[in-house]
């Protein structure tokens, strides 16, 4: 085993060496990530045996670019998100060594898609609420409870999964956190139809699904620290996408301003500049993040970026609408679609404009990203919490 | 992507900056100084300009300044805007010092970046970059070197040593003692304006056509948006601490969400406007052809956010904010007073519509 961890030469020799072993076009693409895993150049910032080599994170991108040029399949990190960017790095932090062996390495290949089994029809922003009973019985757990808002539910092979396991004591204390089976008896997945049409999420049912003890993450009663791990590399996830110039919405509603000069007004031109500069403004905010992270200096400037994101997306494609006047009355498909990823510009503008009514509520409602800033980033005080100290079973609901 | 973010030596820089003022320009001595015939502070100015050495940043060593660049004059800006700081360090130590790079002048601009001579450059401050500011009725004009021409609303015209005066499509520098000039009682009297007239002043030419002064505009303009930055941060700051102390109805008025997502707001919109700044300053300090368009952005953008933080931190202060005696009115005057300068942001907005090729109706 090597001492210290490898510098990005070092890095650069490994992959040279990897591929002149794995010829990428004459190897079949599930053997060629596992032995990419193997070799610890996944994820080069995961400790060595789980698909890395203990280097830093700010490494990665040039290894993702060699294995690009070379013409490697990737392990579609698009179909996975909830896997990469939420499971992965809490099984990392709470799992065992059998589970860490057992579930990273198929899931950083993509042959085992996650989904995230947090929020309840009573649990949203206060997830800390939720009442999804886990009761157990000998070395099995038996859940029962019904959880919403659960994107690739019918595609995945695992979930993460948070519930109750003591309703006695003040909800922050009562929740342990389990990997789920989502092929286990029990385990109901329906779709759940959103304001577009589609169907981009699902409720899950659990009745009865029986879960092994060694599938829990984490200590009984721990759930909700273990929680918090997910979510904070959630808001990473969310806030930080590289983009160019007009690279998002406003450069969909530039180039049609472009195309129809006769849909112009003086009105609405006032209203583009204004959302082209806020656009501008925010993709260098989100630049100026990613260098801090690579420099390994994350500030809190995420949770900005999203709140910012999700204001500008929801007031650029309502505008979009608007210029296309007539054309704007028209929608493209109200049909029930499943969809694995959401893409906005495949879409019509009327699509846009009600999708991005969910950026401002998924990953963290924007109200509750505003709390967050104001205490964790200004210190203001916290809200006042009438639940702090009741036991979960008497909170009102 | 161009490095949007300080370098150790910038951090440096900024400490020892912002103790100096700490020292010689409490908020207590601002406001004081409001009330003063003297344009400016001017033991400040030689404190800052001269034995810091801020003057000369973004001047090469061999022209007499520190050879360092407009990133590092930008967190001047920054602290500059934090203090709202009587000196005439954006009209003559960014602007008058632009306008002399650009025409290639070393006599001048060796004493500016020593700061041993303030040179302004006299257009209305309302001016915005790609303007033609020697353009209308009563502009100055040379005829056999002398200059004759009025110019009002002249930003530190009062402190000003040398005037570079716009005129017949060149640029000229004229001894403020050749000219004739009238104090403005001024929204922002941190920053003070002047009327000035000329009536056949000796004139040396130190640039031909126009494109000294549109630098010397659009190097302003983008590092503006780093004292608006600044501005910015000190309301913010100030106001978080005043509503963590205030209480009303038995609690912090601070825990109350109609203040805290305000603030929330506040401290979002001014992490974009740091990384506009940084943008616009990195453009100016690389001389990157995308300078019209990170200028224009970063004008846009920082003017509404210092207008908006300086607005919060009256109205959050409740009465005390609303009086003389608070600093809130200082930050207030000068941030509104700063999103008028070197152009509003909806003549910025008019720029990026031809930049960005988005015309009008």
């Amino acid at each position: 085993m090597s001492t210290a961890p490898p510098d990005a030469d070092e890095l650069g020799r490994r992959v040279d060496a990897f591929l002149a072993e794995h010829d990428p076009a004459a190897t079949e693409p599930p053997e060629f990530l596992r032995a990419r895993y193997d070799a610890g150049l996944a994820w080069v910032h995961y400790p060595e045996g789980h698909g890395g080599l203990g280097a830093p994170r700010a490494l990665q991108p040039a290894v993702d670019r060699r294995f690009r040029e070379a013409g490697a399949p990737t392990n579609q990190p698009e179909r996975n998100g909830i896997g990469l960017g939420m499971a992965a790095p809490t099984i990392l932090a709470f799992g065992t060594e059998e589970q860490k062996r057992r579930f990273l390495r198929p899931l950083w290949t993509g042959e085992e898609i996650w989904c995230q089994l947090f929020s309840e029809p009573g649990a949203g922003s206060d997830l800390a609420a939720l009442g999804t009973r886990a009761v157990r019985d000998g070395d099995h757990w038996i859940v029962n409870g019904q959880k919403v808002w659960t994107s690739m539910a019918h595609e995945a092979r695992w979930a993460i999964l948070v519930t109750r396991t003591d309703p006695d004591v003040p909800k922050h204390r009562g929740m342990t956190y389990f990997v789920c089976d989502m092929t286990a008896p029990g385990v109901e997945v329906r779709p759940l139809r959103q304001i577009t049409g589609e169907a981009e999420f699902n409720e899950v049912f659990l009745t009865d699904v029986r879960i092994p003890d060694e599938h829990r993450l984490g200590e009984i009663g721990d759930g909700w620290r273990v929680s918090t791990t997910t979510l904070m590399n959630e808001r990473v996830a969310i806030g930080g996408a590289a983009a160019p110039r007009e690279g998002g919405m406003i450069g969909v509603v530039a180039k049609l301003w472009r195309e129809r000069p006769e849909l112009r007004t003086a009105g609405l031109h006032d209203a583009l500049l204004r959302l082209w500069v806020e656009s501008e403004a925010a993709r260098l905010t989100g630049e100026r993040l990613r260098q801090q992270l690579a420099v390994g200096k994350p500030g809190p400037e995420g949770s900005a970026a999203k709140l910012a994101f999700a204001d500008i997306n929801q007031r650029t494609s309502g505008l979009e609408l608007e210029l296309l006047g007539a054309d704007g009355l028209r929608y493209d498909d109200w049909t029930m679609r499943r969809p694995s990823e959401v893409d906005f510009t495949r879409r019509s503008p009327g699509y846009r404009y009600l999708r991005a009514k969910g950026n401002s509520i998924e990953g963290g409602t924007s109200e509750i990203l505003r709390n967050i800033i104001a205490e964790r980033v200004l210190g203001l005080p916290g809200e006042i919490r009438v639940d702090k100290d009741v036991p979960w079973k008497d909170l009102p609901k | 992507m161009t490095d949007l973010l300080y370098t150790e030596i910038e951090s440096d820089l900024r400490a020892s900056v912002r103790e100096v003022l700490e020292d010689k320009a409490p908020w207590t001595a601002v406001l004081a100084g409001t009330e003063k015939d003297e344009p400016h502070d001017a033991a400040l100015w030689t404190a800052v300009a001269a034995r810091l050495g801020c003057a000369g940043l973004p001047v090469p060593e061999d022209l007499g300044g520190a050879g360092a660049s407009w990133r590092e004059t930008a967190v001047v800006m920054e602290e500059l805007g934090r203090a709202a700081a009587p000196v005439p360090f954006l009209t003559s130590s960014v602007i008058a010092t632009a306008a002399l790079l650009a025409a290639g002048e070393r006599d001048l601009l060796g004493r500016l970046a020593a700061g041993e001579t303030i040179a302004v450059l006299a257009v209305p401050f309302a001016t915005a970059p790609g303007a033609d500011p020697a353009a209308g009725p009563g502009a100055p004009a040379v005829s056999d070197g002398a200059l004759t021409g009025e110019v009002a609303g002249v930003a530190d015209g009062m402190a000003a040593d040398v005037f570079l005066v716009p005129a017949g499509g060149g640029l000229y520098a004229v001894d403020a003692a050749h000219a004739r000039r009238t104090a403005v009682t001024s929204l922002d009297m941190t920053r003070r304006l002047a009327d000035v007239a000329f009536a056949g002043a000796p004139a040396r030419q130190v640039a031909e056509g126009p494109d000294a002064v549109r630098a010397a505009l659009l190097t302003g303009a983008a590092l503006l948006a780093s004292e608006q930055l600044g501005i910015a941060e000190r309301c913010l700051d100030d106001t978080v601490a005043y509503v963590k102390t205030r209480y009303q109805f038995g609690r912090q008025i601070g825990s109350y969400q109609a203040l805290k997502h305000r603030l929330a707001d506040l401290w979002t919109s001014i992490t974009q406007a740091r990384a506009a700044a940084r943008y616009a300053a990195s453009c100016a300090a690389a001389g990157d052809p995308d300078l019209p368009v990170a200028a224009a952005v970063a004008q846009a953008h920082c003017s509404a956010v210092a207008v908006k933080a300086a607005e919060e931190c009256v109205q959050m202060h409740g009465g005390i904010g609303f009086t003389w005696e608070h600093s809130a009115h200082l930050y207030l005057k000068r941030a509104k007073a700063d999103s008028i300068a070197l152009g509003s942001p909806d003549r910025h907005r008019a720029a990026l519509a031809v930049l960005a090729d988005l015309p009008s109706a």
